[in-house]
This record gives structure tokens, sequence and C-alpha cells, in this order.
């Protein structure tokens, strides 16, 4: 499972207060802790106060890279953010995100190939979010028939179908497992499939447990990758788990460690 | 039309095991035996690389062993009751890549010889060959763990291979290769999730996985072959696929195994239509390694000269791209 985590971002009280001050210490603490917690990816994202933006994720990737090796998936809406840091990561990187409208595959694409970045694409485009897997489906296909026409390796999309809320649109969970299997009918070789997981629970209560047991639902539908908690230990641990039911890793007495170990 | 070839890309490669040091390396071997590396399954060169070949390591007792049939004691003549002799006879005659010292005699059943006499004899071999040395216990938990670990410090530097290692019995043995620079045998009784499990604790008390050789148990043609290669098969394609508690090379015993089969050792005399015993003896063990071989053995403890003969150019012609 290509594991994300989620916590390098502004909006968090401690990361927005850290980028404040530019004290490394705390966004390095945590690339170390997600990673050793089994992340294969960090997501960076500045968060909505930073008034230099460019400058902000620039300041992230170097400060993780000191410490860590881990793929960097760098997380913003404004394009030219995203190859600030693109642009001296030394690390594997991943784009977060690209919607399926012409202008940002034209601007986002041609960025991946260029960084030999990988690049997570978004089942939704100006309009807004999807209602249905039939929706999503059409959304994705114009993602990887774009990719296709430019020659992006499509091993190296991650597509997500847009998990919302159950609190606010609780048809939709269904809708999302659906469209996870069927992404992985769109192209050979297979684009990947993610999800943005801590969506799923937002403003609820019990946040933990809905997301690990949407994650182990949406694994059972195929899923490859998720942006997540990966400190949320009961969470990790279900998710390794149905990795192991699912034969994905050989069984030991040891097992959760050892998932940890790759 | 012609037919493409699918081609399969993994994502690890099996860990890199030296095994034994020159003089430059702080040892006193004249080389040293690198195993491991391949990036696919094996002898498939048009998706992977296989950059160690398999090597064969010859067993030396410090006892005269006991139940071995003449046709194995044969080629061997008057060295069978002199280990450094017999260490000798297999580097320079039969081409030994290494010599796997078997200190059975020390077993209470067996002899129980002292440890000093099992350091003497070890201390002998490094004097008298020069090829890298694999040193193997009696299978007696508590003698092992009294004489190995003296094995291991007076080889200290020579980046010996040592056995074996299991689940529960591991912490000496892996300390004392922690202490003195050399390489592990895990062993599991035919079971992946135990070769897991042994090598991540093996790991956690600090010693690297590149430092570790996996014993996966092997029987022989007609004793479970099948069950084992398919074991080896499935932990290897689990290494190749980004397990990296699996990927580890393999070594198989499969002298005291082939030579264990009435098939192999049973006389012409009891069995005539089996044919000459000496025949069936060495192919019993070369059949046997050549099935580990395709499984991705990457040591093989054999026995007969004329078997190693069969099973070196069984890997050479592997080997050709």
């Amino acid at each position: 499972m290509f594991i994300v985590g989620e916590l390098i971002n502004g909006m968090y009280k401690k990361v927005g207060a850290a980028i404040q001050t530019k004290d490394k210490k705390p966004i390095q603490d945590l690339a170390i802790a997600q990673t050793n917690a089994g992340a294969s990816a960090l997501d960076v994202n500045c968060g909505p106060a930073s008034a230099n933006p460019k400058e902000t994720i620039k300041w992230l990737v170097e400060t993780i890279q000191e410490v860590v090796d881990t793929t960097l998936a760098l997380d913003s809406t404004k394009p030219d953010v995203i190859e600030a840091g693109l642009s001296i990561a030394k690390n594997q990187t991943v784009i977060n995100s690209t919607g399926a409208d012409v202008e940002r595959l034209d601007i986002l694409v041609p960025m991946a190939l260029k960084y030999n970045s990988s690049l997570i694409g978004l089942a939704m485009n100006k309009k807004g979010v999807p209602q249905d897997k039939f929706q999503r489906l059409e959304l994705a296909a114009t993602i990887v028939t774009y990719c296709q026409e430019k020659n992006f390796p499509i091993e190296k999309l991650y597509l997500d179908p847009i998990v919302l809320p159950v609190n606010v649109a609780q048809a939709q969970a269904e809708e999302v497992l659906e469209a996870l299997r069927e992404f992985k009918l769109l192209s050979d070789p297979a684009p990947k499939t993610i999800v943005g997981l801590s969506n799923i629970s937002q403003g609820t209560v019990n946040r933990s447990l809905i997301n690990r047991t949407f994650l182990v639902m949406a694994q059972c539908s195929g899923l490859e990758g998720a942006i997540l908690d990966p400190l949320d230990k009961d969470l990790m641990d279900a998710l390794i788990s149905a990795e192991l039911i699912r034969n994905k890793q050989i069984y030991c007495d040891s097992f959760l460690d050892a998932y940890k170990k790759k | 039309m012609p037919q493409e070839l699918l081609k399969e890309q993994w994502p690890n490669a099996i860990d890199v095991i030296t095994i034994g040091a020159t003089s430059q390396e702080g040892g006193t071997r004249d080389r040293a035996i690198k195993v491991g590396g391949q990036n696919g399954l094996p002898y498939l060169f048009e998706e992977s690389d296989m950059p160690n070949k398999p090597v064969i390591a010859m067993e030396v007792f410090d006892i005269e062993p006991v139940d071995w049939p003449d046709t194995l004691k044969k080629p061997y003549g008057d060295v069978l009751s002199n280990p450094v002799e017999w260490a000798k006879k297999c580097e320079t005659e039969f081409k030994a890549d290494l010599i796997a010292l078997r200190l059975a005699g020390t077993h209470p059943d067996a002899g129980n010889k002292s440890e000093s006499d099992a350091v003497k004899l070890v201390k002998d071999i490094i004097a008298n060959v020069k090829i890298p040395l694999i040193i193997l216990g009696s299978n007696d938990e508590e003698k092992d763990n009294l004489i190995l670990p003296k094995c291991a410090e007076v080889t200290k530097g020579e980046k010996c291979l040592i056995g074996d290692a299991a689940q529960k019995n591991y912490k000496t043995l892996t300390a004392a290769c922690l202490a003195y620079g050399h390489n592990i045998i895990a062993e599991s009784p035919i079971d992946i999730n135990i070769a897991k499990q042994l090598n991540i604790l093996i790991t956690e008390m600090g010693l690297p996985s590149d430092r570790i050789i996996i014993n996966p148990t092997v029987g022989a043609l007609g004793y479970g072959l099948e069950y084992a290669y398919s074991i080896m098969e499935r932990g290897r394609i689990a290494a190749l696929g980004g397990d990296k508690m699996l990927a580890q090379p393999f070594i198989c015993f499969v002298g005291q195994e082939a030579w264990r089969a009435k098939e192999a050792k049973a006389s012409a005399s009891e069995f005539p239509e089996w044919g000459k015993e000496l025949e069936r003896g060495i192919l019993w063990e070369a059949v046997t390694a050549s099935a580990f071989l395709q499984a991705g053995a990457d040591i093989l403890i054999m026995r007969h000269p004329k078997s190693i003969e069969i099973v070196k150019e069984n890997i050479n012609q592997l080997l050709q791209k």
C-alpha cells in the first residue's frame, strides 16, 4: 500500500507555527515519525496562512530532505507552488494533485513528465465533486486519456475517486468503492488508485473508527494508496492486517512490525 | 507474427552476502565469495540479473562419518578420519568453493568432543585451507551455544558463515556473529512464516539482513523436494516483490538429505532392478541439487565429488546467456 502521511500541513496549528517561525524541528520530527510508522510518502502542504507559499514549500522540502529520503507528495492547488517544491526536491516526488479540467492537465501533466514525478488525478472538475460512480468514471477516463496522449506512464498515475464525508453524503461511500474497482479497467497497464481517507469522517465523532473501517472496505475494492495519518496506530494495524488477509504480505508472528521494515 | 516476450520487473533484489575475507579485508582467505544480488527469478536473464553465481560447499566432519555408504566414502580415500587433510583435499582436488565444517563430534551422543577440540580443529583448518569457511554445530542446542561462540571468536575477521540459528535458539549465535563479524545461517522447518519471523528476530538484535542466509530446510528427491521447492519459490517471489525480511540468499543441505535416501545408498544386490548404486547415489544428489538451483538456491552443501562435477556443469550451462 502506498501510504501518504498527511501530517505536514500548515493547517495544523503546530506545523503552521513552525512555518511562521522557521522552526525545523517539529517538521523533521513529523517526517521521521511518519516514515517510521510506515509512510511511503509525506504530504507537504503549506496551509492556507502562508504569505509566500513558493518559499514556504521550498523550505519545507529542504527541511524534510535533511532527515529522510521518503517520497514527497507536493500538495497545493497552485501549480507554481508545486513546481517550486519539485525544482529543489532530491527525493522522489508525487504531484498532489490535478483535476480533470484540461487547463490544469495542460500544466500539471507536462510538469510531472519534466520532473519525473508521479501524479495524483482527482475525479472532479471545476463544476464540482461527482455524485455517482458514473461521473467519477467519466472524469477519471478524461485524465487517463489525457495522460496516454501525452505519453505519461499510466503506472505513475494515482486516481482519486473523491471521498466525501459520511455525515453529509452518506450514499457516496458505496459509489466510491465501486469506482475504485472500475478505475482499474480504464487502461492496460491500469492506473493506480488512492483516496484522501480522513475526508470520510470529517465532522463526525469517533473519526478513527470510521477511517479504519472505510479503509479496510476500500482495500477490499483493490485500493492501492491512501493519504492518511500514519501515527494512528489502530488505523495502521487495520491496514496491515487487511494487506495480510489479502495475501499481499507473507505472515509471520511479527507481521505488524515486519510491514514497516520495507 | 513474432511473439513478444512477457518480462517481469521486480522492485526488490536479494541481499548480497560476503563470506570470507582476504588479507586486505582483515582475514586470511585467498578470496571472498559473494552470493545473492539477483533481482529476478533464477536464470531468467532476459528480465533480470544474477550477479553472483551459485556456489558449492563441501562438508568436512570432525569425526569419521558413520552413516555414509561405501560409494560415498570411496573418493575420499583415507582422509575421512583426518579433517584437516579432508578439507585440503576438498580445496585442491575437488575444487570446492567453500568448506562446511560440521562439528558433529561435539554432540554428547557422538563423542562429546570438548570446546578446546573444536577450537583447535577450526584453527587448523583456517591455517591449512585458504577458501572461505562455514562452521556448523552438532544440533545439540546446549553444546552449540557453548562451542560456536568460541569458534566465532578464534575466527574473528574471517567473515565465516556460522549455523544454524533457529527460532527457539538464535540469541547466543546472533550475538557471537555480531561480536566477531560473521554471517549467520537462519534455519526454519520448511516454513516460510518462521523463516521470516526468525530474520526479524535476528535483525532486531542488530545483525544486518545482509549477513543472514536462509536455510529453508530441504528434502531430497522423493522425500519432500517439491514441498521445499514451493516454500523457497514463495519466499523468493515475496522477497523480489519487496519483502526485505525474506530477501536473503538460500543455503540448501543437499548432500545430507540425498545420501539419507534409501534410493541413494541401498546396494545393487538388495535392489537389482534399481541399477548400480554408485550411479544411483550420484544422480540422486545431483538431481536434488539441480532442482533447488531452479528454486533459487545460492549455496549448495554437497558430498560426492562426481555429483558436484555434474552440478557445476549444470550451473555453467544455466549461466550461459
